[in-house]
């Protein structure tokens, strides 16, 4: 379970508050989504969670399993089971897909005190879930998203999901530019993955998504807070009207 | 006046200090041309535009600091490589340590033999290349070598040898200051690869002469590591005819002074000549690769790939210069010179330079200094890569085109795991 409480993000650099008190839980197993406008936090949100550098939390706390994520290392936070699809996954020129996974999944497995895959058994693994996103055997010897189109990078985030099997996975707007037949792809990555000691929090700005990934619970996100929670229905609300509605209520 | 005065008075201790050598015909007069060209030059000194970057005042000293003797567990480089071994210790060759010089294509022979004798082959190489590379820019050093080396190996490969040729410099004298020159020279369609390892001496110089016949192809892979406070300046001149092949590839890990000079020239059409370099320097480190590419044919192919990692005060310079002659149409030259600073104590120092004196033609260069990429490096933490593991990922993907010059794979691996140990070692 994924617990988010009260939390007060800023920047590092500058006085900007960007977090302003965010409540969040995400009970083991479900899948909730946020959706929100342009520049109101859900990236920051997610950063924060994984640990990236450049913020300050001022107040507040977030906890995977009572584990307090604040207090850990990215890496850390990783082996603890904390995934981001990120919104704009990275290029790294010069270290190869493979070399990547590889060693990602035996860095993991390591902190969590077992021993490394075996290259047959990464490579099957590998194989089958690749072979699943219909991501060819060229693509993971080429460096880490370097010369990947939009699409190809947003599957590749979703096979290193796959692989690295999290127990609480982010997924950042995985959904913009994605072709149809790519949308679906992912979202059968993704609900494959669906399980009973797994939770999703789907960032998106469409309903077409979560048509293919049902959420159990849907929250508004504006201004750096959750304005409104509710059920997949609040997700087609947001569809037919904008975020005008939602958001006077508040004003 | 007075600036020269000084320079010939440093000049004549150094003289003394390692005098030139007895021999036959051939190679007196070398090495009597060899002094003359350097007095005429002079030691360099920091005004010296060459020398800006470079302190030359440990190698212009008449002799070196002592330098301790570094004694690690580690595998020595190339152990595993199935090659042709050939040992000098402090500068002199060790035909105990050494395999029996006898290879297929190949003619192998001691330059302190050779020099016994009246004539020899090498008389149209030693000290030839050498000297051609001394316009446009004096090369002091290297007229020195020539004066007084007293050891080397004298190759001539006529066809295609099938195991690398390995030089071992071993250093076991703390005060050791050693001149060693070799001669490569292969003949029309001959193939070759030359290994070198090894510290060599407190101080070291090697000059290195390659003359690549129509054809041939020749491929250098060297490792300057384990010691840290050895000095080394090298040279390496090479002569390509055309249709000729020519890469090099030197990793160097610590060492307080190395300056590794190339001086490439392309005397035939559709000749090839790629030469890397990736430096590893941790604290009292200066490491300098100085390249000068000539093109005097038509449609040749240049590549310059220098990568430097340096951190806590260590420092990298390059100064790399491609000279396009009049005429060398269709050439394509390259050249990157690149440094990742671990830290903001360390300095890299570049001076890319291209001279084009041909209208169709197609040259590039780049010098860049720059941190870990932060975006990367949180990408990987966030995937569960501890710190120190994605910043050793993110170091061997900063070298990584550099270490592409080698062709061969083992030897590739040989390197790439030297690398990873340093690192890890640094943990
Ligand atoms: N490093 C930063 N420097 C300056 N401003 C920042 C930084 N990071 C975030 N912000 C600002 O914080 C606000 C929230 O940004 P964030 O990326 O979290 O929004 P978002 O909800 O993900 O938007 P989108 O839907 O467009 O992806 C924006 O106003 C953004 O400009
Ligand atoms: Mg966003």
């Amino acid at each position: 379970m994924l617990e988010i409480k009260d939390l007060h993000v800023k920047l590092d650099e500058e006085d900007k508050q960007i977090l302003k008190g965010v409540n969040l839980t995400v009970p083991t197993g479900k899948v909730h989504a946020i959706m929100g406008p342009n520049g109101s936090g859900k990236s920051t949100l997610s950063y924060v969670l994984a640990g990236r550098e450049g913020y300050e939390v001022t107040q507040g706390s977030a906890t995977l399993d009572g584990v307090d994520l604040l207090d850990l290392d990215p890496e850390e936070r990783a082996a603890e089971g904390l995934f981001l699809a990120f919104q704009y996954p990275v290029e790294i020129p010069g270290v190869s897909n493979m070399t990547f996974l590889r060693t990602a999944v035996n860095a993991q497995r390591k902190a969590r005190g077992e021993e490394p895959l075996s290259a047959t058994d990464f490579l099957k693994l590998v194989r089958a879930k690749a072979k699943a996103l219909k991501i060819d055997a060229d693509m993971l010897k080429r460096p880490v998203n370097v010369g990947f189109s939009g699409g190809e990078k947003k599957r590749n985030e979703i096979l290193q999901m796959a692989i690295l099997a999290p127990k609480m996975c982010i997924l950042d707007e995985t959904d913009s530019g994605l072709d149809v037949d790519a949308m679906k792809l992912v979202a059968e990555g993704v609900n494959a993955l669906r399980a009973p000691d797994r939770s999703f929090l789907v960032i998106t700005h469409y309903q077409r998504l979560l048509d293919h990934i049902e959420p159990d619970v849907v929250h508004i996100m504006a201004d750096g807070r959750i304005v409104k929670t509710g059920g997949p229905e609040l997700a087609l609300e947001v569809e037919h009207n904008g975020y005008a509605d939602i958001l006077e209520e508040f004003a | 006046m007075a600036v020269a005065k000084a320079k010939s008075a440093g000049l004549e201790e150094r003289l003394a200090a390692c005098p030139v050598p007895a021999g036959g015909r051939w190679i007196s007069a070398a090495r009597k041309a060899a002094v003359a060209r350097l007095q005429a030059m002079g030691l360099p000194d920091r005004r010296d535009e060459y020398w800006r970057f470079t302190r030359p005042d440990a190698l212009n000293s008449a002799s070196p600091a002592p330098a301790a003797v570094f004694e690690n567990s580690e595998k020595p480089v190339f152990d595993d490589i199935d090659r042709l071994k050939l040992v000098f210790t402090d500068g002199r060759f060790d035909a105990a340590a050494s395999d029996d010089p006898v290879l297929a294509g190949v003619e192998i022979t001691r330059l302190e033999e050779a020099a016994k004798s009246d004539i020899h082959w090498a008389r149209d190489l030693y000290g030839v290349l050498e000297e051609a590379g001394q316009t446009p820019v004096a090369r002091p050093f290297a007229a020195l070598n020539t004066a007084c080396a007293t050891d080397g190996i004298l190759i001539r490969v006529s066809g295609r040898v099938n195991r690398p040729i390995s030089l071992v410099y071993n250093h076991k004298s703390d005060a050791s200051d050693v001149n060693l020159h070799h001669i490569i020279q292969l003949e029309e369609g001959a193939e070759m690869t030359l290994l070198e390892n090894g510290p060599g001496a407190a101080r070291f110089s090697k000059v290195l002469e390659v003359d690549i016949a129509k054809g041939a192809s020749f491929h250098h892979i060297r490792a300057q590591g384990r010691d840290h406070e050895r000095l080394a300046i090298t040279h390496l001149f090479v002569r390509l005819a055309e249709e000729s092949r020519f890469k090099s590839f030197t990793l160097t890990a610590n060492g307080r002074l190395t300056r590794n000079e190339a001086v490439i020239t392309f005397t035939g059409d559709n000749a090839v000549a790629h030469v890397a370099g990736a430096a590893l320097g941790d604290g009292d480190f200066h490491h300098d690769d100085t390249v000068f590419v000539t093109h005097d044919a038509e449609t040749c192919e240049s590549r310059q790939v220098f990568k430097k990692v340096l951190r806590n005060g260590a420092v990298g310079v390059f100064q790399g210069k491609i000279l396009v002659k009049p005429g060398a149409q269709k050439t394509d030259g390259y050249q990157m010179s690149q440094a990742l600073m671990l830290d903001d104590d360390s300095q890299f120092l570049a001076k890319p330079e291209l001279e084009i004196y041909a209208d169709d033609v197609i040259c590039s260069h780049g010098s860049t200094t720059g941190a870990i990429d932060e975006e990367a490096f949180f990408y990987l933490r966030s995937r569960g890569v501890p710190a120190k593991t994605a910043e050793d990922l993110l170091v061997l993907a900063f070298l990584a085109t550099a270490l592409e010059e080698i062709e061969d794979a083992a030897i590739a691996e040989d390197m790439r795991s030297r690398l990873e140990g340093w690192l890890e070692r640094r943990r």
